[in-house]
């Protein structure tokens, strides 16, 4: 298959197996500059190996990806250089430990794009700013709520001026008050045209902020379209029992 | 003087097993099979062999080589070697309890693996490593007593001189040397403790670090 030039990212036919069980069969889609995908399934479905595969953070077993023209997954692809251009926000935040707000948003810049310390620090404060905690940018990730260090996480994904962000269910550690800023934060995000691929269990947000939902079950994308076709007429059986259970769990569609 | 040699022993081989231990911890936990192998193979040696033989082998061991050593350089290896053993498992204990998210995090934004390493992992590990550093600190200071089986003149040595010729002074003079060890030990001690104080982060206190400990 040609690399689509219409497509920032694309993700072609990504295989994985730990031991025995294939977790991905055959996964391919294409994302366009300014589009948010949310990704949706039951658990174990392999929809977190996906996202990490797609920035090698998991070596996929088959199948390519190609990240604005580059092909990612291309033995001589310097993969350091391509992990800056796209952001990834993990379940559990993840921020260094050591480090103040300030310095996990400034450490890339310093270290990987190497810019110098006061054109580091504006940036990094500027992106602090955007997720409403250039406040707290002295304060270390124990000393903030989990919504306030997914925040602080969104805003170093951001310093990198990535070209995509990738969200592993960057609500499900999240106690359900935090949620909202979060959710807010991304939404934002996605209407000033970041491009996205969200995998989340949040329908309202995937209902109002998504250009395409993708259902995704037994390592296969079981159905993709606009949020209004699958919530109100989806064409497999299978979708419509999943969305239907999910709504009743988690409500806001 | 010999209170000198004393602390110079101490200090260089305890510099001398940091700066061996954590790349031969680094391999444990990062190499490839083969460097892993000889990582470990390395630290099972040098675990494993009680200090007095190690001091002989380096000292008696390598002058029939003709590799001729003065005592203190056979007892600075020796001893360092031995801690770099042990020290390299008390920062593969404090590597290995950092959480995979962090060297994750580290990578998505670009740091090449070396350079999570030094930013992400070392900062977190080393911190943790304190506590129970402060064990190895306390055992080799005590070890550098064993430099006296190959004619060190360290403190030990320079007491059995004085009550060679005073024998009545035996238990005065061996207490002032328990005296200077305790003392050794107790600002050591501090000193590691005020430097935990200094490099704490919040919400990164040390914990239970599974370690190398021994007495």
């Amino acid at each position: 298959m040609a690399n689509t030039n219409a497509a920032l990212l694309e993700v072609e036919d990504i295989h994985k197996r730990y031991g025995k069980e294939e977790v991905l069969r055959g996964v391919s889609f294409a994302v366009a500059k300014g589009e948010t995908k949310v990704i949706i399934g039951p658990s174990g479905t392999g929809k977190s190996t996906l996202l990490r595969c797609i920035n090698r953070l998991t070596l996929p077993d088959k199948g390519r990806v190609w990240l604005d023209g580059l092909e990612v997954s291309h033995p001589k692809t310097n993969i350091n250089k391509i992990r800056a251009q796209i952001g990834f926000v993990f379940q559990d935040f993840n921020l260094f430990t050591h480090l103040t707000a300030l310095d996990n948003v400034r450490l890339g810049l310093l270290k990987v794009k190497r810019l110098d310390k006061r054109k580091a620090t504006e940036i990094a404060m500027a992106e602090l700013e955007r997720v409403g905690l250039a406040e707290k940018a002295k304060a270390y990730p124990a000393e903030l709520s989990g919504g306030q260090q997914q925040r602080v996480s969104i805003a170093r994904a951001l310093a990198m001026d990535p070209k995509v962000i990738l969200f592993d269910e960057p609500t499900s550690a999240l106690d359900p008050e935090l949620i909202g800023e979060v959710l807010e934060v991304m939404t934002e995000l996605a209407r000033e045209g970041m491009t996205m691929v969200v995998v989340s269990h949040e329908m309202g947000f995937a209902r109002s902020v998504a250009d395409e939902i993708i259902f995704m079950e037994g390592g296969v994308i079981v159905e993709q379209g606009p949020p209004e076709q699958l919530f109100t007429a989806p064409k497999q059986k299978r979708t419509a029992e999943f969305l239907r259970k999910i709504t009743e769990l988690y409500g806001g569609a | 003087m010999p209170g000198l040699f004393q602390a110079s022993l101490l200090n260089i081989a305890l510099l001398f097993g940091f700066l061996v231990g954590i790349p031969i911890a680094l391999l444990q936990v990062y190499g490839n099979r083969v460097l892993g192998w000889l990582a470990s193979a390395w630290e099972w040696f040098f675990r494993g062999v009680p200090e007095l033989v190690l001091l002989f082998l380096f000292f008696f061991g390598s002058s029939q080589f003709g590799l001729e050593m003065s005592p203190f350089t056979a007892a600075v290896l020796a001893l360092g070697f031995r801690s770099s053993g042990y020290q390299s498992q008390i920062f593969r204990g404090a590597i290995q309890s950092i959480p995979k998210g962090q060297l994750l995090a580290a990578r998505s934004i670009g740091l090449s693996q070396l350079q999570a390493i030094r930013y992400i992992i070392l900062p977190q590990a080393l911190r943790l490593s304190i506590p129970p550093w402060s064990n190895e600190f306390s055992s080799v200071i005590k070890d550098t007593t064993l430099a006296y089986a190959i004619g060190v003149n360290e403190i030990t040595r320079y007491a059995r001189f004085i009550t060679e010729r005073h024998y009545h002074l035996a238990m005065a003079v061996y207490l002032a040397v328990a005296l200077i060890f305790l003392l050794f030990t107790y600002l050591g001690n501090r000193l590691l403790g005020a430097l935990e104080q200094a490099l704490r982060v919040p919400g990164f206190e040390a914990k239970a670090v599974r370690a190398g400990e021994h007495g």
